[in-house]
């Protein structure tokens, strides 16, 4: 698997460190039920079997947080962009 | 059939013409008492244990493929009790103790040998946590050896003692750990359950759940609605797919995880060796082949194969413990999909709708479990309340903050 930075270009999968999902959101701690914002926000998955958009930081190249849209059925990458970039 | 020596030698006198298939083609019914779906090692354990311990029969096990397909027939084989957490140690051990009766019990040659399982270390720090371990396993009635280099040396010369990064310091070693032949034990359970009753059902898909008011009815399947009272799903790295059909969202993420087997050589490894720090563990095969493995691939992913920056990762691994091992063909490579949980440890619990009952999240060390598993599922199913040594698996865990978290790594499914 190869990784296209906006960067540095292609790059073996292995200069890549991964976080995991890029959908869920850290919910506001002021809201009333919190508690259970949390848990699901660190605990919870969708764990698709499909299009899964996921974060992956270019640890041995530029440092760039990227947002890669990726096939799990396939591996086969849909999409890459910076983290915040529109 | 009953399997003896005596079945054994009247067979092969007849030219092994007259073996009957070990459990029948079944064909769904419209209803069970219990439906379990995934005939992988922990579904069909489940089943059996049902109609053993419990006298419940009438169930069926509904498998998308074949048996075996999954991850029960793609393992690496290695079981122990080497857990440090209180929620796990007895859980493990108990299936250490059904590994060593359980070819009695199910009249089946599983190959189970305790060949022993041997961690390394190769700092001052890692042979505290050892210890530590060692300890704990010890204060559970599990035998654990804390061993010096040279003991380690012993049982291992071939090992590279002396690598720059890290030389081996000693080890820790479970001697009742070991192997068990993977496809026997899901064909040994698929045999034992189908004596008893219970119906195999391959290539049925199960791709929804008929609930009513809070309560299960059946499964629908590729072939068709099948009735049931209560339902178990055990279907692994598919967990958040199966229980996604009934509306629930779990704490797992499914990765893919690698296995290596070379060509077949004389006998070499007698043991099962694991080079944590390096990402590589190791044993031989009674054919020959060195089966080996190492970490996960890192990334979500449902394909059931890796990518090659593992294989590399994992073939380095092996060249820094043992420089030999250059010298080996590498024959065979295949990946499973994990059900990677958020704290590393599985479940076994209800689930909100009534009469549906959850077996996931066993990560890369489910094999070990399955006797286990099957055991306190089949408990928790017939009695509707968990078993004792699976009474911390509870799938509220996440919430109430009661992980089991033999890591520490936190909620980071893929450094579990
Ligand atoms: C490469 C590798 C090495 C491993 N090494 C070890 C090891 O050395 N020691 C150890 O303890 N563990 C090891 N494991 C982990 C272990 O294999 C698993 O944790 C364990 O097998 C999972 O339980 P199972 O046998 O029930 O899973 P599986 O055999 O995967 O069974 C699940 C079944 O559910 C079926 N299914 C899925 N969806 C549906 C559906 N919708 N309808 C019907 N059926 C469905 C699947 O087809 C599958 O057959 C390893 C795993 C892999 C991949
Ligand atoms: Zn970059």
């Amino acid at each position: 698997m190869q990784i296209e930075c906006p960067f540095c270009g292609k790059r073996d999968a292995h200069e890549f460190a991964y976080l995991g999902d890029a959908t869920v959101a850290r919910p506001d701690p002021a809201v009333p039920d919190a508690a259970r914002a949390f848990y699901e926000y660190v605990y919870l998955r969708d764990n698709p079997a499909g299009s899964h958009r996921e974060l992956w930081y270019h640890s041995a190249g530029c440092h760039s947080w990227l947002v890669v849209t990726r096939d799990t059925r396939t591996h086969a990458i849909e999409t890459i962009a910076q983290v915040g970039a529109r | 059939m009953q399997y003896s020596a005596f079945s054994l030698l009247k067979n092969a006198l007849t030219g092994h013409r007259y073996w009957k298939p070990a459990w029948r083609e079944a064909q769904p019914r419209d209803r069970y008492d219990v439906v379990i779906v995934g005939g992988g090692g922990h579904g069909l354990a489940t089943a059996y244990y049902l109609a053993k311990n419990h006298g419940i029969t009438n169930v069926a096990v509904v498998e998308k493929g074949y048996i075996g397909s999954g991850n029960v027939g793609r393992n690496t084989t290695i079981v122990r009790s080497n857990y440090l957490l209180p929620g796990n140690v007895p859980f493990y051990e108990w299936s250490m103790k059904l590994w060593e009766g359980l070819e009695r019990d199910i009249n089946y040659n599983a190959m189970v040998s305790q060949r022993g399982v041997l961690n390394l270390c190769h700092s001052d720090a890692q042979r505290d946590a050892f210890a530590r371990r060692g300890n704990a396993m010890r204060l559970h009635g599990v035998d654990s050896e804390l061993l010096e280099k040279e003991q380690v040396r012993k049982i291992a010369p071939y090992l590279n003692f002396d690598d720059a990064r890290f030389p081996i310091q000693g080890g820790l070693l479970q001697p009742r750990g070991g192997t068990v032949r993977h496809d026997a034990v899901a064909w040994g359970y698929a045999r034992a359950g189908d004596r008893r009753g219970v119906d195999i059902i391959q290539n049925c898909e199960v791709t929804g759940f008929r609930i009513d008011n809070g309560k299960i009815l059946g499964v629908e399947t590729s072939r068709g609605f099948i009735g049931a009272s209560k339902v178990g799903m055990a279907v692994a790295g598919n967990a958040s797919r199966v229980a996604g059909m009934a509306g629930m969202r779990l704490p797992i993420e499914s990765h893919v995880l690698q296995a290596f087997v070379s060509e077949g050589i004389k006998p070499l490894i007698d043991t099962v060796i694991t080079f944590g720090a390096g990402h590589f563990y190791i044993s031989q095969s009674d054919k020959g082949g060195l089966v080996f493995g190492g970490d996960i691939d890192g990334y979500n992913s449902y394909a059931q194969r890796g990518n090659l920056p593992t294989v590399e990762d994992v073939c380095e691994g092996g060249m820094a413990l043992m420089p030999m091992i250059g010298r080996v063909r590498m024959l065979r490579q295949w990946g499973g999909i994990m059900d990677m949980s958020m704290d590393g440890s599985p479940i076994i619990d209800r689930t909100p709708v009534d009469g549906l009952y959850l077996n996931a999240g066993w990560c890369y060390g489910g094999f070990k479990a399955t006797p286990a598993s099957g055991w306190c599922f089949a408990h928790l199913i017939a009695r509707d309340e968990p078993h004792a040594v699976a009474a911390a698996y509870r799938l509220d865990r996440f919430a109430t903050g009661h992980v089991i978290d033999e890591k520490g790594q936190g909620a980071q499914p893929n450094l579990h």
